[in-house]
């Protein structure tokens, strides 16, 4: 048994080091060279250098002048995030399910019939930094409005920021809301601050 | 629609591609012939033999292989557990994650060890970066068990008069450096370039465009990603596990994920008929998994992409099908492939939460761990499947009246006994299990409030119980994560469970592994029972089914089928 004991410890410590240890070192120094800002985290930094966020990450949006991103069930909390975990028969579900329909109804001013399920639904991760393309669009007319703007030139980015599937057949078509409000913002300005900020049809 | 059945046929027809040649290389690793990997790998695997003692040299018989299978396990046991007990002190851990507490660090020790990686912690709020190392360390060492425990048992089934099965310290080496390291590196390099982060810097926070505090937590995940999807491990770096868009940023991640799921449990399949010499024997395992696999693959995803009533009830357009807790950039038909895939090799990742599941999505989810064969874990798999065709060719042996032989090796009283017992633990602890956790939720008073264990009422919350024990014994570690599982029961119940679900149906095909090795191999006669025909397929297929879905009918009907059925438009 005292052998067996030897083997296995030893057996422990070899693999601990080569696996825990060396492998992650390897991983680390190489995605460390090649892709610097992949493995910090896709951080966006504004003008100045600050991060201003990543673009993997979702971020609260609420403001009239941006897209917003699809709900969160943990308040876009990036350091603990989850899902509902509500199954489809849960009434809690339900009834999220009907606030957040009013609630866009009511902020995009459209019909109930164009509001598409990702925009009602919580992400799995809470984070999901993307929107389809016509949960972009229902948003369209709200954000030109907000910045003055033609709906066809906030149109025109919101194409311009589309990314199709992989190879045009894996995936889905989706649009990154923080990459697509900083264009927004690059290509119009930054929007004035507004002036009734409140709980405007809050997106959680 | 068409667009996702084709990526779905896609993935699938280059799944298989890729597992002929990969089952091929491990074939070669195993039986000491020269690969296109040995100039970088061998010496790496000298080296570590070296380290490892002079021990890993000797021949073991059944008996020794399985001693110190379970010696050496016990002691990462012994390592994980005082790590995460310690963590709060211990270094890499820049985001001040505290020890874990006793019941939580035994289940998690003891998950990561038995490739389940079932979490009842949350991620990234759980373990500081040294644990989520260690675990990564489990996740190369427990899936390399698994693989050599495979290896043993072909050795014994192929092997003629052998009174040994090989060395366990010396095939678990060459399992981890030879087999999963190389394409662990190559796969961990893929999705760090995809946007996977590999840091030590701790969580960064950021003052958000609109002016919140945004604390973003990230890590060396890259590395463990990537070898936990290979080795069917399943344990994620964060909660949502592989729906966090740092675990699987794009499409492309997405697909590399869901090939890496499938392709060494496939691949192994091929690896049996290299070394047994019978590539019929193989073809028909194969071709009888696929069988189970693609029925259930295309029910969760008809599931999944259909629109769904409660969504239709708001007037809002369903065309995307269920969304909740799924991802944009993935889409319902490609989680409904991943659950599927996921729940049938045991991995037990998740790229969307299968709480939100449809009911019957949610059935597929947990027959795949019902069943645990189908591909199955990397070298369990085939294991399990293994026990079937023993019984499986039992039965065709009472029907036809001859004495049952597999491989020309006669099966006896005691193969059947060893078979039989296997087959009859996994039930017996998912129904045991759920039955007991039953009963404390019946006798507790106001259950819901003082227990505080079900996310979802009705029929689903008794599909979390069920998911929990199946994911236990099955060792996948996916969950209906609506359960409140980090309590002293559930850690302790279903860390026992994972102990037997994995410890058994390993320990007692290497029994039979071995017994049939000791015997000759019988010339092969015309009146020898074929085992590469479609017709032992079929039979293998049905017996499959009906001894290994059938008696959790029970359950099923109480669970999902009753909440699908219940539904209310």
């Amino acid at each position: 048994m005292t052998r067996e004991l030897s083997s296995g410890l030893r057996a422990v410590a070899v693999t601990l080091v080569g696996f825990g240890v060396a492998y992650h070192v390897l991983v680390w120094g190489v995605a460390q060279v090649f892709f610097p800002q992949q493995a910090a985290g896709s951080l966006v930094r504004a003008a100045d250098g600050t991060a201003v966020g990543s673009t993997l990450i979702a971020q609260r949006f609420v403001r009239s002048a941006y897209f917003h991103p699809r709900p969160s069930a943990v308040g876009y909390d990036a350091a603990a995030s989850g899902g509902s975990n509500h199954g489809p028969g849960n009434p809690d579900y339900r009834d999220a399910l009907r606030q957040r329909a009013d609630a866009i109804q009511e902020r995009e001013r459209v019909r109930r019939a164009e509001i598409h399920v990702d925009m009602l639904t919580a992400s799995g991760s809470g984070l999901d930094p993307h929107i389809s393309p016509p949960t972009a669009s229902l948003q369209v007319a709200r954000v030109a409005a907000a910045r003055g703007l033609e709906a066809s030139a906030v149109g025109r980015v919101v194409e311009a920021q589309v990314q199709p599937p992989l190879w045009g057949f894996f995936g889905k078509s989706r649009i990154n809301v923080l990459e697509l409000n900083r264009a927004l913002d690059e290509a119009f300005g930054r929007p004035h601050a507004e002036a009734a900020r409140g709980a405007h049809g809050a997106t959680r | 629609m068409v667009l996702d059945i084709f990526a779905i046929a896609f993935t699938i027809g280059l799944a298989i591609a890729m597992s002929l040649p990969l089952g091929r290389y491990m074939a070669r690793v195993f039986l000491d012939r020269p690969t296109w990997l040995d100039r970088a790998l061998v010496p790496v695997e000298r080296a570590a033999l070296r380290a490892a003692g002079a021990h890993a040299a000797e021949e073991q018989d059944w008996r020794a292989y399985a001693r110190s299978l379970l010696v050496s396990n016990a002691c990462m046991w012994v390592v994980a557990l005082a790590v995460l007990v310690l963590q709060g002190v211990l270094p890499l851990n820049p985001d001040g994650i505290a020890g874990m507490g006793p019941t939580l660090a035994f289940h998690t020790a003891v998950s990561f060890v038995t490739n389940t990686n079932l979490q009842h912690y949350s991620g990234e709020a759980g373990l500081s970066y040294l644990s989520q190392m260690m675990m990564t360390w489990l996740q190369f060492v427990s899936a390399a068990t698994g693989i050599a425990a495979f290896v043993a048992i072909v050795r014994g089934l192929g092997g003629s008069r052998i009174a040994t099965l090989g060395n366990f310290h010396a095939d678990l080496m060459r399992a981890a450096v030879r087999i999963l390291l190389p394409f662990a590196v190559a796969l961990a390099l893929l999705f760090a370039w995809q946007g996977v982060p590999s840091t030590f810097a701790g969580a960064v926070q950021v003052e958000t465009v609109e002016g919140d505090v945004q604390v973003i937590a990230r890590g060396p995940v890259a590395a463990m990603v990537a070898i936990k999807q290979l080795g069917t491990n399943g344990g994620g770096f964060f909660g949502p596990n592989s729906s966090h868009p740092f675990e699987n940023p794009t499409p492309l991640t997405n697909l590399a994920s869901i090939l890496a799921i499938l392709l060494i449990p496939m691949g192994l399949i091929w690896t049996s008929g290299e070394m047994l010499e019978r590539r019929g024997f193989a073809r028909m395992i194969f071709a009888t998994m696929l069988a189970l696999y693609i029925p259930l693959l295309v029910v969760i995803v008809r599931a999944e992409t259909a629109p769904p009533a409660a969504v239709l009830g708001v007037g809002a357009d369903a065309a995307q099908g269920s969304m909740e807790g799924k991802e944009v950039r993935h889409g319902a038909a490609l989680t409904g492939l991943w659950a599927v895939s996921t729940t049938i090799t045991s991995n037990g990742s998740v790229n969307g939460m299968h709480d939100s599941l449809t009911p019957t999505g949610g059935l597929v989810a947990l027959s795949g761990m019902w069943l645990n064969n189908i591909f199955g874990g990397v070298g369990v798999g085939f294991i399990n499947m293994f026990v079937f065709i023993v019984v499986t060719t039992f039965l065709a042996g009472m029907m036809t009246g001859h004495a049952p032989a597999l491989l020309g090796k006669k099966l006896e009283a005691r193969e059947m006994r060893l078979a039989s017992m296997v087959l009859l633990l996994h039930p017996l602890l998912i129904l045991g299990g759920s039955a007991l956790a039953c009963w404390v939720w019946t006798s507790a008073p106001a259950a819901a409030d003082t227990l505080g264990w079900l996310g979802n009422p009705g029929a689903r919350g008794f599909s979390e119980i069920v998911y929990e024990f199946s994911s236990a014994a099955a060792n996948n570690g996916s969950g209906f994560e609506g359960l409140g599982d980090d309590t002293a029961f559930w850690n302790i119940a279903t860390g026992l469970v994972m102990l037997l679900g994995r410890y058994v149906p390993i320990v007692a095909p290497l029994a039979l592994a071995g017994a049939l090795g000791e015997r000759p191999t019988a010339e092969e006669t015309p009146g020898s029972l074929r085992t590469d025909t479609v017709t032992f397929a079929a039979a293998l297929w049905s017996v499959v089914l009906v001894l290994g879905l059938l008696m959790f009918l029970p359950v099923a009907m109480l669970g999902p089928i009753a909440e699908a059925l219940t539904q209310a438009a």
